[in-house]
């Protein structure tokens, strides 16, 4: 809690748009070069949700936003301060290259550390399902295992949230066959789905906050980390030279005279590949 | 000596999901080239008679964590259990589905265990001389492959993809070693409570978990056009699936959603109607074994990258489908 306010963080990575994808292989993300750099869609998500819980508070919250990554991954956190965050904060540091997700999710939670020593203790943290470059899924749940907190993933509703000492939150968690309901204590992290909430455009109010926005930026030295835990060397983890998949053979075009013939015979390519 | 490959033995409610079955095959492979013990462990209350049946799927030990506290999954709860039994037993390897739940486990356990973790696994061998997993899994939504590898520190994880690998066959007069493991969650102050459960009935059968998935687009017009895909998806015992443009349309649950910001697939079959197929589509299902496609514009991605192209309109193909299949089963 900062004062009467609940702390809540959102953890953001900037990628680059989808469509025009660059991967870097060896830093296993989407480089910005030649593809727009954005907000990794799926966090897009946790921003409205952190700020749509601090408008359920009646602004009893604040809203802070968190990246890990290069220094152009400012734009990013000015983005989601644009979206509603209240404020943000970079990790950045040479030494942080080539964290696997473990890594990344360690040096994540000293942020979260430090930002609860400053400002007040950490009571929520959001995190998007996953990122559109690396795509592993399990950031949320691995900055929950170093903080030591309980976590959900695949969340698709806060159905209610309780600042209080200690305070909790109670979570529909989206399965393969309907919807879990979870209570946590706080602090707890979430990771969140699409189907939570639609995400608004920034507001000019927003706009003009994010300009304004001073941005730390804080190295391995400002955090309380573990050089050995982090980076290439510290990573459990090691990932190769991305390849191509082979190609897929060619296809067949199914002709036919009427759809019942075309139908007929793909049936009959079905059976033959024994699927049916 | 760390030693065995684990296949983890995900259940809901007391049912163990097939994902189990294709961890077993793929693990037994692993485990014979090591010439280990191919091991079982699953968490949860009331699981130890059911449990026993996968000796039956070539499971040589099967270890089983029961109690009410376990009964459905958390991330804590269920982490720290495995992560115990883990580091009594000292594994080699261990396999998760790669599912909502498994993948969440698997990255909690890697943390509390400080063990290298691959997400989304499709190919999985051993290195013969360092005795370590060798993983591969797409990244980029698809459209690159990335290998992966743990540094010699074990265990080594790897969190399989739904349908990456084959369902491990019957075998018949086996029985595995039960071995029940008590632990005692009670004393560790878990601070995530189940609350209940809600089915979602509005659908014939979880894409996940379907071998076959007819599949819909913009193409297919509105909710209505869907209950034709509906009806193709349950005679051939498939499940129906969605592109994200169809779901923003409102036409079809956002659960049903294929692609990268819905949910990634791999059945046997793949029968696309009406999908022109983005690369966000794409990394969704690209890894299907077969895929068909059905669309009036023969220029359409995915009629250039399926197996088998149908050009037509998909409201005169599908019924004509329907009708054969159903003539074929007599």
């Amino acid at each position: 809690m900062i004062g009467d306010k609940l702390h809540i963080v959102v953890c953001i990575k900037q990628t680059s748009s989808s469509t025009n994808a660059q991967f870097d292989a060896k830093k296993a993300t989407v480089q910005a070069a030649g593809a727009q750099a954005a907000i990794n869609p799926f966090d897009e998500y946790a921003i409205e949700e952190g700020v749509r819980i601090r408008e359920r508070l009646n602004s009893k919250a604040t809203v802070h936003a968190l990246s890990l990554g290069p220094a152009e991954a400012e734009s990013s956190l000015r983005e989601a301060i644009a979206k509603g965050c209240d404020g943000a904060t970079l990790l950045s540091d040479p030494q942080f290259e080539g964290s696997d997700t473990a890594a990344t999710a360690y040096l994540l939670q000293k942020g979260i550390e430090k930002l609860g020593k400053l400002k007040g203790p950490v009571d929520l943290v959001l995190c998007g399902k996953q990122t559109n470059d690396s795509d592993a899924g399990v950031v949320g749940t691995q900055v929950a295992a170093w903080w030591d907190v309980p976590s959900a993933a695949s969340v698709r509703k806060v159905v209610e949230i309780a600042p209080g000492n200690p305070g909790k939150v109670v979570v529909g968690r989206m399965m393969e066959d309907g919807t879990d309901t979870l209570e946590m204590s706080l602090p707890a992290v979430l990771s969140i789905v699409k189907e939570i909430n639609e995400p608004r455009i920034a507001s000019l109010k927003g706009k003009m906050a994010s300009r304004k926005a001073e941005i730390a930026v804080w190295r391995l030295s400002d955090l309380e980390a573990e050089v050995e835990k982090i980076g290439a060397a510290g990573s459990a983890l090691r990932m190769g030279e991305t390849y191509p998949p082979p190609k897929r053979s060619g296809g067949e075009v199914i002709e036919g005279k009427s759809p019942q013939e075309k139908a007929k015979k793909l049936l009959q390519k079905l059976k033959e590949t024994k699927l049916l | 000596m760390p030693s065995d490959i684990w296949c983890v033995a995900e259940q809901r409610r007391g049912t163990f999901l097939p994902t189990i079955q294709e961890l077993l095959s793929i693990g037994k492979k692993l485990a014979r080239e090591l010439q280990e013990k191919l091991t079982v462990i699953t968490i949860g209350s009331g699981v130890e008679s059911a449990a026993r049946e996968f000796g039956k799927y070539g499971a040589e030990r099967v270890l089983v964590v029961d109690h009410p506290a376990l009964a459905h999954y958390t991330d804590e709860g269920h982490a720290r259990a495995l992560a115990e039994v883990v580091r009594k037993e000292d594994p080699r390897a261990l396999l998760f589905p790669c599912s909502a739940n498994g993948r969440s486990w698997a990255g909690r356990c890697a943390v509390l265990l400080e063990a290298g973790l691959g997400t989304d696994v499709t190919e999985l061998t051993i290195d013969p001389q360092s005795k370590t997993l060798k993983m591969v899994r797409p990244c980029c939504g698809a459209s690159l492959l990335m290998p992966l590898s743990c540094r010699t520190r074990f265990p080594q994880m790897a969190a399989v993809r739904p349908g990456a690998f084959p369902r491990a066959e019957i075998q018949a007069g086996k029985t595995p070693e039960v071995r029940k493991i008590d632990l005692d969650p009670s004393r560790w102050k878990l601070r995530t409570q189940f609350k209940g459960f809600e089915e979602d009935h509005s659908q014939v059968k979880d894409i996940a978990q379907a071998e076959i998935i007819v599949s819909g687009g913009y193409g297919v017009g509105g909710a209505d056009g869907f209950s034709l895909l509906e009806e193709l998806a349950k005679l051939l015992g498939g499940a129906v699936g969605a592109s994200r443009r169809a779901v923003d349309l409102g036409w079809i649950p956002y659960r049903h959603q294929v692609g990268l910001t819905g949910r990634t697939i791999k059945p046997r079959l793949y029968i696309a109607c009406g999908i022109s197929g983005q690369i966000q589509h794409l990394a969704g299902m690209s890894q299907s074994d077969v895929i068909v496609a059905i669309n009036k514009d023969s220029q359409a991605p995915l009629m250039k990258l399926c197996n088998y192209a149908v050009e037509g309109d998909l409201f005169e193909l599908l019924p004509a489908l329907i009708e054969e299949i159903k003539k074929s089963k007599g």
